[in-house]
């Protein structure tokens, strides 16, 4: 609101969703708002058209909705033509947990990361939320913001320094590098904090932009600590794990690895965002177990 | 075209649309690449709104307020890259660059280091979902500009093509055009076999949009028809163009063939005589 405030560029499409949410920038900026009706495709096509003529048009809906519907036109309208397009989805992961499948974003970063000119943003808590927004306007071209549910706890200082592209250092240590993308930071700084209790000090990354990715910051954690392990509410094919693994495999850094997220293979459960992360291991108990190994092999 | 139906005003585009075709034949022929009926339907279309009814500037490609065009059905390029070569957007020489390996043109249109080329199209139905975001912007702006965009039968099968076809009456963007190029044969077979749109002019008017139903190949009807716009204040319009898939070239006029086949040398010589080369 503040941004399109000061910024009569910014457009705001939905596709029918956002009851409770678009209100207010409907009703104080009619002429940028435009519901499309229940129809991605149009969504983008109508959100690159509008953006070529010199706009930055938001587009607005949940999970895989404003993505895989419409991802041709995500690739061929929006980013061919550099359009300034940014797409923002809640419901990043299980965050729409209890609604089913179809409702679970899972394999939005991997398939928007293989798209050229986009960049892709998870961040992980409200304060992140806020820069990454002021961010990716401020970013010519196109962009995916992911973001979880409302009410993700403060993890951030508000002055904490974020830039898009650059990974934020939020716990040090030199025994265990853990990258997180998207709200699992709160699990990540849990597990290191638990890990530190035992004397295993760990380095905890917020690596909120998963494209471009903040290779120097996972080079030096190759450097520096003894193991690096991801953490993404995501599959394990193509998204944060998998950038982290190809950066590491191609600077010939040998560093022992590990990704953790979800395995390729729909949710066999039924519940909560707090319980499907249980029962895929990512819940901080789960994280913990799947670090054993790692842990006992090169750690002690 | 029906020659009483011609006259002085037309007798210069119809030149133009025959230079149109003679051009794309030989780009095609010598990319050995398809799609010369697809373009031959649309030709007449293409030289009527380039030489008579687009606001656009060729020494100023990027003008704000221009007039846009949108190729929607992107696989006829070569007429789309052989009309903007003829206003001037880029130098003729250009258009031995299609298709070829290094070349500036590709065979599907492109909108990158081409001027003129509004948008990059070649997969169906995302050309008229881009025009109505263009047309919004110019409506809420109350911007004079305007926005054409030309579409196939088939890419009638798509369904972004009729969110847009939906989306487009309820904004009230009767700055709007959409041309259908309905030559009635699609990649598979005809229109008929594949996925009927009969009722075609009807299905468009029950969505809102101002109807219009010409003769694709009769430039009085075109030029009259874009003179129309909007044909009802508040719609866009729609234009149901009747053509010819392969038009201008009495062996390839209704032939599917032509939606793929490149032809060779014979075959050039043959309808380079048919289209008045000299």
């Amino acid at each position: 609101m503040e941004l399109a405030e000061g910024d009569d560029r910014i457009y705001l499409l939905v596709a029918d969703i956002g009851f409770g949410v678009v209100e207010p920038f409907a009703q104080k900026f009619p002429a940028r708002f435009l519901n499309v009706g229940v129809a991605e495709q149009n969504l983008t096509g109508v959100a690159a058209g509008i953006a070529v003529t010199g706009k930055i048009v938001f587009t607005y809906s949940i999970a895989n909705f404003p993505i895989l519907r419409c991802f041709e036109q995500i690739r061929n309208d929006v980013c061919y033509h550099k359009a300034n397009v940014k797409i923002v989805s809640v419901g990043g992961g299980y965050s729409y947990g209890p609604l089913g499948m179809t409702h679970h974003a899972t394999e939005d970063i991997a398939v928007l990361r293989a798209l050229p000119e986009m960049a892709v943003v998870a961040p992980a808590d409200p304060v992140e939320v806020r820069a990454a927004t002021r961010a990716i306007v401020a970013h010519p071209g196109p962009c995916y913001l992911r973001l979880g549910r409302a009410g993700e706890p403060i993890i951030h200082d508000s002055a904490v320094k974020f830039q898009l592209g650059k990974a934020i250092q939020v716990r040090d240590g030199d025994a265990i590098t853990i990258i997180s993308t998207g709200a699992l930071l709160q699990n990540a700084i849990h597990v290191a904090d638990t890990l530190a209790a035992r004397g295993i000090q760990s380095r905890v990354l917020s690596m909120h932009t998963i494209k471009p990715l903040d290779d120097d910051a996972v080079l030096a954690a190759a450097r520096e600590t003894r193991a690096i392990v991801t953490l993404e509410e995501h599959s394990i094919i193509g998204g944060l794990g998998g950038a982290v693994a190809e950066c590491l495999a191609e600077s010939g850094n040998s560093v022992p690895f590990k990704r953790i997220g979800l395995p390729s293979a729909f949710s066999a459960h039924i519940g909560s965002q707090e319980y499907l992360r249980s029962q895929s291991n990512l819940s901080p108990d789960g994280i913990l177990n799947s670090l054993e190994s790692l842990l006992a092999v090169h750690l002690v | 075209m029906n020659s009483s139906t011609a006259s002085m005003a037309t007798a210069s585009t119809e030149l133009l649309a025959n230079r149109i075709r003679r051009r794309a034949i030989k780009m095609i022929h010598r990319a050995k690449s398809s799609h010369v009926g697809s373009v031959f339907s649309s030709v007449d279309i293409l030289a009527v709104l380039y030489e008579k009814i687009l606001r656009i500037d060729p020494a100023q490609p990027d003008w704000t307020e221009r007039d846009r065009f949108i190729l929607s059905k992107g696989h006829a390029s070569a007429g789309l890259y052989a009309v903007l070569a003829e206003r001037g957007f880029f130098p003729e020489s250009w258009l031995d660059e299609f298709c070829v390996d290094g070349g500036r043109l590709a065979g599907h249109a492109t909108h990158v280091g081409v001027p003129g080329a509004e948008v990059s199209t070649g997969s169906l139905g995302h050309g008229l979902p881009l025009a109505c975001g263009m047309a919004l912007v110019g409506k809420r702006e109350s911007r004079p500009f305007r926005v054409f965009t030309m579409l196939s039968d088939g890419e009638c099968d798509e369904g972004s093509t009729w969110e847009a076809v939906l989306f487009a009456p309820f904004h009230r963007l009767d700055n709007l055009v959409a041309i259908v190029d309905y030559n009635k044969i699609q990649s598979l077979g005809t229109v008929k076999e594949v996925l009927d749109l009969d009722s075609l002019a009807a299905k468009w008017r029950a969505f809102g949009w101002s109807v219009l139903e010409i003769d694709g190949h009769d430039f009085a009807q075109i030029e009259d028809a874009f003179g129309e716009i909007p044909a009802r204040p508040g719609s866009p319009t729609c234009i149901i163009a009747h053509t010819l898939k392969g038009k201008g070239v009495s062996f390839m006029e209704n032939k599917l063939l032509w939606h793929y086949r490149s032809p060779d040398e014979g075959e050039l010589r043959l309808a380079l005589a048919e289209l008045g080369e000299s």
